[in-house]
């Protein structure tokens, strides 16, 4: 394996890795603040691929028009899933609300079939040609997820430590009740926390859709997500980062060398670190910010 | 001229089981009023379903003459309700400048919040020298301190303090009665004080009211309960936990 190889592997495996974190994160925000583990995520996700998709090619709008309608429209859905469904069931046992994002995931993979088919398709994005640096061909798709990823991050530290409504999601995060005795609209502000969180998993939809085409499978990509958020200590957003970069760079090279179990690395990944430090990498006590 | 807040035969559940079973009390406006009773008494209830944290099943909570049971917490706060909850519950993994600025959300006058930070400082300066830590690291006279801030950020015409003294040492809780009595005063802040340090409530509250197992056994003005011989014997004795539990069981039926 030379060199350049390796560059090309890291550059894959890093990129994957941020496409799993902001689907990551996003569940993580949702679990800071309502205990509810989405498991619906990844849908959010290939739905925002979708949308895009809907209102670029099918629509014929401008691309980054489209993008952000997509995202946009993601923010509505969030936010109307929660104001809508979610909040009807708190209160409910951990084992109904398990089940009912399990069958609305589910739910909005069929949708999702019934009205885009079954079959894989590909959006073009404006950044797809490769550049070439010192000899090494690389991905421009691949280098924008990377940069997006951490545009986005910084968006959102910015948005949970410097706003009043980002510190208002962290107040109701830490104690619900006492937010709600400090005039926070607790409510409306979950129902937000959900639309901030669909829409950065659509984020990750748009960008990861050049590199693996957009079809209901993409859904799978939650799964992903949820073992490296588990391998970085659930529900700690360093933690959730970190994780899901660690099995998205540690994929590819184990894909290479021992393909024999290719495709399940992240899980394994994840039984190993739950069997060595169970608390995951970075628990949520020692993460103290968003 | 009727009351600041007036409770009328508020009953609450927890499912099945009658927490608070018709409660009335009400408090003036700038009055400090206290509800004592012994751990279970049902008094965290009763503000909790002043604030609309828990919905009563019957009777009505009226502040200044509208009708508020069974609303949303928020909304309650937005009222003019400034609840400091049990056990301070400050937010951990903020700093205490944040809590106070979350104290503030919903006002819309930056220059009044600016000067209430100061206010609060001068209350509490101990808050002052910490402003930039994380609440979750202050002791817990500190974090009561930061909790009866972020209420004060509130700008409330009602304070519900649910034992503010709880785990203190008799020092501290002296100095949080004092400002507890300095807010009041000054500020004209009506306060609803729930303790079981029936010494320390007492001296700071104008009137109290005595809560067993859901329901209010006796009120009075405070030097009456003070002199009381049920209430030295029950919450102002030195007698231990398992004799004063025996005795109430049997004195109870003569205040009711
Ligand atoms: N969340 C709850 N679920 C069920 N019962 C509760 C709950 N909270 C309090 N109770 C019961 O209601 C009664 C009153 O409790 P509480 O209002 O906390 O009393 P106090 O604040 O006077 O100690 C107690 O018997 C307690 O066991
Ligand atoms: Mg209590």
């Amino acid at each position: 394996m030379e060199t350049s190889d390796v560059i090309q592997l890291a550059l894959i495996g890093i990129s994957q890795g941020c496409g799993y974190a902001l689907v990551a994160i996003g569940f993580v925000f949702i679990y800071r603040a309502t205990e509810i583990i989405n498991f619906a995520h990844g849908e959010l996700m290939m739905l925002g691929a979708f949308m895009v998709l809907t209102f670029a090619q099918i629509w014929g709008l401008n691309f980054w028009l489209s993008a952000c309608l997509g995202i946009l429209s993601l923010g509505v859905f969030g936010y109307l899933l929660d104001a809508v469904v979610m909040r009807r069931i708190v209160g409910e046992s951990q084992a109904i609300i398990f089940i009912l994002t399990v069958a609305i995931a589910l739910m909005l993979r069929s949708l999702a079939g019934i009205i885009w088919g079954w079959s894989p398709r590909s959006l073009d994005v404006p950044f797809m040609q490769d550049v070439q640096i010192g000899g090494i061909v690389l991905g421009m798709d691949r280098i924008a997820i990377i940069l997006g990823t951490i545009l986005l991050c910084a968006l959102l530290y910015w948005f949970f430590s410097r706003t009043r409504t980002g510190l208002a999601i962290q107040a109701s995060s830490q104690s619900q009740l006492a937010a709600y005795y400090s005039r926070i609209p607790v409510k409306r502000l979950i129902s937000v926390v959900w639309a901030i969180a669909a829409m950065v998993a659509a984020v990750a939809g748009l960008m990861m859709a050049p590199v693996t085409q957009v079809d209901t499978g993409m859904s799978a990509f939650g799964i992903k997500a949820f073992a490296g958020a588990v391998v970085g200590g659930f529900g700690s957003i360093p933690g959730a980062l970190l994780g899901c970069l660690l099995i998205g760079l540690a994929e590819p090279f184990l894909d290479f060398f021992f393909p024999a179990f290719k495709g399940v690395y992240a899980y394994i990944i994840m039984l190993v670190v739950l069997f060595i430090r169970p608390e995951g990498l970075i628990p949520q006590t020692f993460a103290k910010k968003v | 001229m009727s009351a600041l807040l007036d409770v009328r035969n508020v009953e609450t559940f927890y499912g099945p089981i009658m927490a608070i079973a018709g409660v009335s009390l009400a408090v003036n406006a700038g009055q400090i009023v206290t509800v004592l009773g012994a751990n279970g008494a049902g008094k965290s209830t009763l503000l909790k379903t002043i604030s609309g944290a828990i919905d009563c099943r019957k009777g009505q909570v009226l502040f200044e003459d509208k009708e508020i049971q069974n609303r949303d917490p928020d909304v309650v706060a937005a009222r003019g309700i400034g609840h400091v909850p049990e056990g301070r519950d400050v937010f951990p993994f903020m700093t205490v400048e944040e809590n106070l600025l979350i104290g503030a959300y919903g006002r819309g006058d930056r220059d009044a919040v600016k000067r209430d930070f100061e206010t609060v400082y001068q209350y509490f300066p101990d808050l002052k020298t910490k402003k930039h830590d994380r609440a979750g690291f202050l002791s817990g006279g500190q974090q009561q301190m930061l909790a009866i801030g972020r209420a004060f950020m509130g700008r409330p015409r009602l304070m519900l303090l649910d034992e503010p003294s709880l785990g203190l040492a008799p020092l501290l809780t002296q100095t949080i009665f004092q400002i507890i009595r300095r807010i009041n005063g000054e500020q004209g802040v009506a306060v609803l004080l729930v303790e079981q340090n029936a010494h320390a409530a007492l001296e700071v509250a104008e009137h109290g009211f005595i809560m067993e197992v859901g329901r209010i056994v006796m009120d009075a003005p405070s030097p009456e309960l003070m002199a009381s011989d049920d209430v030295k014997e029950f919450y102002l004795g030195q007698s231990s936990e398992g004799i004063r539990g025996e005795r109430r069981w049997k004195k109870r039926k003569t205040w009711r």
